[in-house]
């Protein structure tokens, strides 16, 4: 259970999380919406730890994770992905799932000559077969294409067996196309991998289609939140963020 | 079809695989045959020259491809790892001038303090960015490089430390013996090779390459990125040393040129001649600058020109270092073979 209680963050006067609290049930998948500038990736930001926020509580299964370092919030079980594909350019893909593996084990151990433990090679060969890289393991991550790495960056998340997994625009960058297939690979991992999923997407067809909840973000406060239904009928919303932007499915 | 759906699966399973154990074993391999040949180059070829050039490629050798374990791998460039080489002669040669101790105690002892003063200065600079790191690790240099000069009570200032360090006989092993000399200082750069190559295989030395490659996905992935670069610093630091010590024993004394910037410049330029995108390419470059330095010097007294034309030729010309080059073109030629 993944519990936001007032969270805030302001700069310079600007409040890009204005006293947000949310509460995203163990198992949940979460869509995030609202307009350039709502404070989406900034809340992403705060919960990961790359922004320590001004005020509030991330209670993790009841631990707090606000002001702790990125690293001991990924430890305790917060993986993300970021909006513009993250990864080890020089790294081949079984490389990469390999060495996060290996740095997540706290045994990056110098004793040993790259990695030879099952454990290590199950879990790499786990999370390709996921992401579907597992015939691309060769590849240097510098040489795949866009949404292969928008996949490479995800799986060096879900690698890690995180509780919650945060996907900061998974189809950001990409085609109509395309980005319904991604959408789908984020369906099918959430269903597959039973994590809580939050994710960021400005595509509405793609929000309404499959977030079972969605979350509309209005600078820096929660608009609303609820079922695609409740979501697509409250008037607030259709005011802020749908009617200013006449069109639905348009790309921000 | 998409690149996305040509992930699912659409190529054979037939993938070779990275594994781990033979490769182990062929590293060692290699070690002991390197250093057979090494060990019997003096029944072959009774050149005190070449005997000595390989001593001084065994001391340069473990600074320079320590130095490429920050360059290279973490991507640390450190314009200061000098003083750990000046720190590692001057501080063997002190314990050995003043307290008499067994060589093998003055050994691990002077790595010791490289320690300590390796986890002091790299506290301090591995939280820095880029230039900084350069910088601040240049400023530390220049601070043990003037304290040896200042300090001329303990240290002999810009004479050095003269008066020939003594080198009692341990274990059956005469230092003071050319030919003993010889075989350690071989010893110790096959087992320092050994030793960095494991450290750059192991899963920690991936962790250096994530960091080099992307430092913030690697704290997103929960590695602490400046307790690995502390660890990598200090690690770095002590095989440095261990050449410092090797060329002390060598020349049987220590100068404040050991601890001079210009060291670690010529850690920079050697790593840049060799490249640093293989294991060995620093190795490689030791090789080929000390040769450069003693055939140039030896035809003129302009030698400097002559180095920088040969950097210019590296850095402008092929864009890499030589081992980086040889390297691409076999890829490039299998490339081509196959297809």
């Amino acid at each position: 259970m993944l519990e936001i209680r007032a969270l805030s963050k302001s700069f310079g006067g600007v409040k890009a999380t204005d006293n947000v609290s949310l509460d995203f049930a163990d198992g949940s998948l979460t869509a995030v919406i609202g307009p350039n500038g709502a404070g989406k990736s900034t809340f992403f930001n705060l919960i990961t730890g790359a922004l320590r926020p001004d005020a509030g509580q991330i209670l993790l299964n009841g631990v707090d994770m606000a002001g702790k370092t990125p690293p001991e919030i990924v430890r305790h079980g917060i993986g993300r992905a970021f909006q513009v594909a993250s990864i080890f350019p020089s790294l081949t893909v079984e490389e990469t799932m390999l060495a996060a593996v290996g740095a997540d084990q706290r045994r990056a151990s110098v004793m040993h000559h790259r990695f030879p433990l099952a454990e290590t090679r199950d879990r790499a060969e786990h999370a390709m077969e996921l992401l579907g890289l597992a015939g691309k393991r060769n590849r240097t991550a510098a040489t795949l294409s866009h949404g292969d790495q928008k996949l490479l960056d995800i799986a060096l998340a879900l690698v890690l067996d995180p509780k919650v997994l945060l996907l900061d625009e998974p189809t950001a960058g990409m085609g109509t196309e395309e980005r319904w297939r991604m959408i789908d690979k984020v369906r099918e991992l959430w269903e597959k991998q039973k994590i809580t999923v939050v994710f960021i997407e400005h595509d509405m067809d793609i929000v309404f289609k499959i977030a079972p909840q969605i979350v509309v973000l209005c600078y820096g406060r929660i608009l609303a939140t609820g079922t695609p239904d409740a979501i697509r009928s409250n008037e607030a919303v259709i005011e802020a963020y749908l009617g200013s932007d006449d069109h639905a499915g348009a790309v921000a | 079809m998409t690149e996305l759906q040509a992930g699912q699966g659409a190529q054979p399973l037939e993938v070779p695989r990275i594994d781990a154990r033979p490769q182990r074993y062929r590293d060692l391999l290699i070690a002991l045959a390197a250093f057979s040949v090494l060990a019997l180059l003096p029944m072959v070829f009774g050149s005190k020259q070449l005997l000595d050039f390989v001593i001084r490629c065994a001391a340069y050798g473990l600074f320079a491809t320590s130095l490429n374990l920050l360059v290279g791998y973490t991507g640390l460039i450190s314009f200061g790892h000098g003083m750990f080489f000046g720190l590692g002669a001057y501080g063997f040669g002190l314990m050995m001038q003043k307290t008499g101790v067994p060589i093998p105690v003055a050994f691990v002892a002077t790595l010791a303090i490289t320690f300590v003063v390796a986890v002091v200065i790299g506290a301090i600079c591995v939280r820095l960015k880029e230039i900084y790191f350069a910088f601040v690790t240049l400023a530390f240099q220049m601070l043990i490089h003037s304290t040896i000069l200042s300090w001329q009570s303990l240290t002999g200032g810009d004479q050095g430390l003269r008066g020939g360090i003594p080198r009692p006989p341990f274990l059956g092993i005469d230092l003071s013996n050319h030919l003993h000399l010889y075989i350690t200082s071989c010893a110790l750069l096959v087992i320092g090779l050994l030793l960095m190559r494991q450290i750059a295989q192991s899963p920690f030395g991936y962790t250096l390459r994530m960091i080099r490659d992307n430092a913030t996905r690697a704290s997103f992935i929960g590695i602490d990125v400046w307790r690995a670069k502390l660890v990598i610093f200090v690690l770095a630091a002590l095989f440095a040393a261990t050449g410092g010590i090797i060329m002390a024993l060598f020349v049987s004394g220590a100068y404040p040129e050991f601890a001079y910037w210009t060291i670690s410049g010529e850690g920079i330029f050697i790593n840049m001649l060799g490249g640093v995108t293989t294991f060995l390419g620093p190795m490689v470059g030791t090789v080929l600058l000390l040769i450069l330095n003693d055939t140039v010097t030896r035809l003129t007294e302009y030698h400097g020109i002559v180095l920088g034309i040969v950097i210019l030729f590296f850095a402008i010309g092929l864009r890499k270092g030589l081992m980086d080059f040889v390297v691409e073109w076999f890829a490039q030629r299998r490339g081509e073979g196959r297809g």
